[in-house]
């Protein structure tokens, strides 16, 4: 029942690990071909993996745990994919009906403790409703802003037999979110699109999530009207890397130009973000002399951090077809003359150059392992995952991203540990492409165990991690924000990762050289099954721009990239 | 918002904010939350409420339509009008959530709550007890030699002023039911 459900949903991989009160559905699962399942090291794994494969094919991924502490052990990989939208399809095994609430074995409140941390969730107690419910579940992870749905079923529910409902039989839900926008709104917003004179858009995880066809009319909005783009981390991708409009990511480590420009600009078009704090910085001091228009799906991240002046609920995709059907009726207008002393500006901010490094020396400049790896994959068939920190962050400023589901990172929860599953559950979606996780060395470790994984599915994922033997983002908090003392920032007793891989079964590289740096990206790449590369980085570079937190803009720390200077200057410019 | 040409107290677009700027008076709102009557709905109301650090003054909750399942929430609580907002919009998202009504912006409404009173007493204290029960239109439900009980309707604000009255005359328990509300009208 439940394989048959997911079959007729579309599914075609689910990520799990068994136990006890899911055999009856592993029994399913051994007996039919149509669905693979992978088995994963951890739970966690199974979370993140089934991310990874959602954020990279626009589907929902399924995971299938057991009661108790498998679902447990799911709770992180939930929570990561509730703050960052990714539609997931839960089933965790519960202990027989009869048997709730007497503390039987490997017994949890799995409703009760997943209820914050999903969209929805279901405890089902009559077979006869099972197969609707998950019917229903899908529908409710994939439909308004996506996220993540469990549904806890109990191992009697699992044996008994019923009838099967089929989705087209299935009764409709009442749970229906508003797609189009108001009509009023987006005419208003469109009369300010002709107007503005220092106008931004500012794009989120939402155009992501609303599929490539609302990237594809974000594009044709920014290359028509020729106004300049920044995004939030989740966003990237939406609009090119390599686009003419595009002013880089913006936020706490993001770039110098894109957040003077949100700073200074007159009108803000957010699309599909949510002013999270680490791109508002202190709210009071957000964009004080701007016109903000705000197009979010979901109603609740209207006004919530900051107050705009045109809420548009719809879906982005719907919303941006709609503005530029009028805007085209009304003539594609735009003040040109406005906008080309606005890009004047931009271009003297964009000279400072937040995010030039020099590398000099024996020792690998993070920057420059990155760059190089750009510079090496570039024309690839390349996803890219992450882990959180430093790392993440550098990968977001020097790697390129041109298509929309190619960069799957954790922005919401920061969970370190999502990017080694994360890229296993993208190989696994996409077999023949390029899958690397760029990771920190402490982050990689929290699930390492999913390289096992990897081996057993032959997923070729390239782990590559950029040691720098300490937790660098904490190091650099610690640093900037604490007096340089170092409390717990080491990464000690480090494996050795060669031989680490080697236990796994894949392959193992080291560098630690400039020199020797393209030779084992080479290696990396070459190689036919997965690899981790240990490159060995300066241990005690720190992540600029950066905006420390609770601060406004104009106290951006733009570190060695900057002279004294050029910092007054972009005080004035604040004034 | 004017623009947008939304009805002065609409609710159906909650997370337009109805007012000229984000306040910080707080206000006292009454939501009308209409709810699929599942497992776990008053759970994730109040968990909505909790966790995201919202005021709950009252919350009644019973099903009022028994063939399509449903019950209706009431919800007294307050906030900054910014914060109220959040909370309707917060609230329109959960999933068996079907409306969200708010009372105190949508025009006329009635709210009544009832409640009981125990009061003990003798001689003088009791009679002026029984007196003032009859002044607020209170019933007595239950009576013995040395108490009563008062049952008593209307709003908040009448509870707490008999419950306040009936303080140095003896009053002993207090029982509240919250507070029940609906739009006049159609
Ligand atoms: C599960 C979890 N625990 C703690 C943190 C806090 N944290 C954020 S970044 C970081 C250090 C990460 O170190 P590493 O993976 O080596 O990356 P680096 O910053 O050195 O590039 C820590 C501990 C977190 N984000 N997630
Ligand atoms: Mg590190």
């Amino acid at each position: 029942m439940v394989v048959q459900a997911l079959r007729d949903q579309g599914v075609d991989v689910v990520f799990g690990y068994p136990g006890g009160a899911v055999l009856p559905i592993y029994d399913e699962v051994f007996q039919q071909n149509d669905i693979r399942h992978v088995l994963v090291r951890h739970e966690q794994g199974a979370v993140h993996a089934a991310e990874g494969y959602a954020r990279s094919t626009g589907k929902p991924g399924v995971v299938l745990v057991t009661s108790g502490p498998g679902a447990t052990n799911a709770v992180t990989g939930i929570t990561d994919a509730l703050m960052d939208s990714i539609p997931l399809v839960v089933l965790s095994g519960q202990v027989p009906t009869f048997m709730i609430g007497t503390d039987a074995f490997q017994e949890a409140d799995t409703v009760g403790i997943t209820r914050a941390c999903t969209k929805h969730n279901w405890l089902v107690k009559d077979t006869a409703n099972l197969s609707g419910t998950i019917h229903e579940a899908f529908h409710v992870a994939t439909t308004g802003r996506p996220g993540p749905v469990l549904i806890d079923i109990p191992k009697d529910v699992q044996f008994a037999s019923a009838t099967y409902t089929s989705p087209q039989k299935a009764k409709t839900s009442h749970y229906q979110p508003t797609v189009k926008g108001d009509m009023d709104a987006i005419k208003e917003l469109v009369e300010a699109i002709e107007k503005a004179k220092k106008p931004i858009i500012y794009t989120g995880g939402g155009v992501i999530n609303s599929g490539p066809a609302a990237s594809l009319l974000l594009r044709e909005l920014v290359d028509s009207s020729g106004f300049p783009v920044t995004s939030t981390l989740m966003g990237l991708g939406a609009y090119p890397g390599t686009g003419k409009n595009w002013l880089g990511m913006l936020g706490m480590h993001g770039l110098y130009e894109a957040n003077m420009a949100m700073h200074d600009c007159d009108l803000m078009i957010n699309i599909g973000a949510r002013f999270d704090d680490r791109i508002t910085g202190l709210v009071s001091a957000f964009s004080p002399n701007s016109k903000k228009a705000h197009i979010d799906i979901d109603p609740s991240s209207v006004n919530k951090v900051i107050r705009v002046d045109i809420p548009i609920i719809g879906d982005v995709g719907h919303v941006l077809e709609d503005i530029l059907k009028i805007w085209k009726s009304r003539g594609r207008k735009t003040d040109k003359e406005a906008l080309q002393s606005w890009w004047s500006k931009i271009e003297e901010w964009k000279k400072i150059d937040c995010l030039s490094f020099k590398q000099t020396g024996p020792v690998i400049k993070p920057q420059y392992a990155l760059h190089r790896l750009e510079e090496l994959t570039r024309d690839h068939d390349r996803y890219i995952c992450t882990e959180v920190g430093q790392h993440q962050m550098w990968a977001a400023q020097y790697l390129t991203f041109d298509d929309p589901n190619r960069w799957m990172t954790s922005g919401g929860l920061g969970t370190m540990g999502y990017g080694l599953p994360a890229s296993v559950g993208v190989q696994m979606a996409h077999p023949e492409a390029l899958v690397i996780n760029v990771a920190g060395e402490a982050s990689w470790l929290m699930n390492m165990q999913e390289m096992g994984t990897a081996v057993q599915f032959r997923l070729p994922v390239k782990q590559f991690i950029l040691n720098n033997e300490r937790l660098g983002m904490v190091r650099q908090w610690q640093e900037l924000l604490h007096g340089e003392r170092y409390s717990q920032s080491w990464s000690e007793a480090l494996p050795d990762f060669v031989k680490l891989a080697e236990a796994f079964g894949c392959k193992g590289i080291k560098v630690d050289n400039p020199d020797d740096l393209d030779e084992a990206i080479m290696e990396m790449l070459a190689y036919d099954g997965p690899v981790i590369l240990d490159c060995l980085v300066e241990k005690h570079e720190n992540c600029f721009p950066m905006i420390p937190s609770g601060e406004p803009h104009n106290k951006m720390l733009l570190g060695e990239a900057t002279t004294k200077d050029a910092i007054g200057k972009s005080g004035a410019v604040l004034v | 918002m004017s623009a947008l040409k939304i009805k002065k107290g609409s609710t159906k677009h909650s997370a337009y904010n109805l007012r000229s700027d984000f306040s910080d008076v707080t206000e006292t709102h009454t939501l009308a939350v209409l709810v699929d009557n599942e497992a776990g709905v008053l759970a994730r109301v109040i968990g909505l409420f909790s966790g995201r650090g919202y005021n709950i003054d009252s919350l009644t909750v019973a099903e009022v339509d028994h063939t399509g399942h449903t019950s209706r929430i009431t919800i007294v609580t307050t906030g900054t009008p910014q914060v109220i907002e959040q909370i309707k919009a917060q609230l329109g998202r959960i999933v068996p959530v079907h409306e969200v009504h708010d009372l105190t912006v949508e025009g006329a409404s009635v709210e009544r709550e009832l409640a009981l009173l125990k009061v003990a007493g003798l001689g003088d204290k009791r009679v002026e007890a029984l007196r003032l029960a009859d002044i607020f239109r209170a019933n007595v439900v239950d009576s013995t030699l040395e108490s009563f009980i008062f049952e008593i309707t209307g709003t908040s604000e009448k509870i707490e002023a008999f419950a306040e009255l009936m303080g140095p005359l003896g009053l002993v328990e207090v029982a509240r039911t919250g507070v029940a509300a609906l739009s006049r009208g159609q």
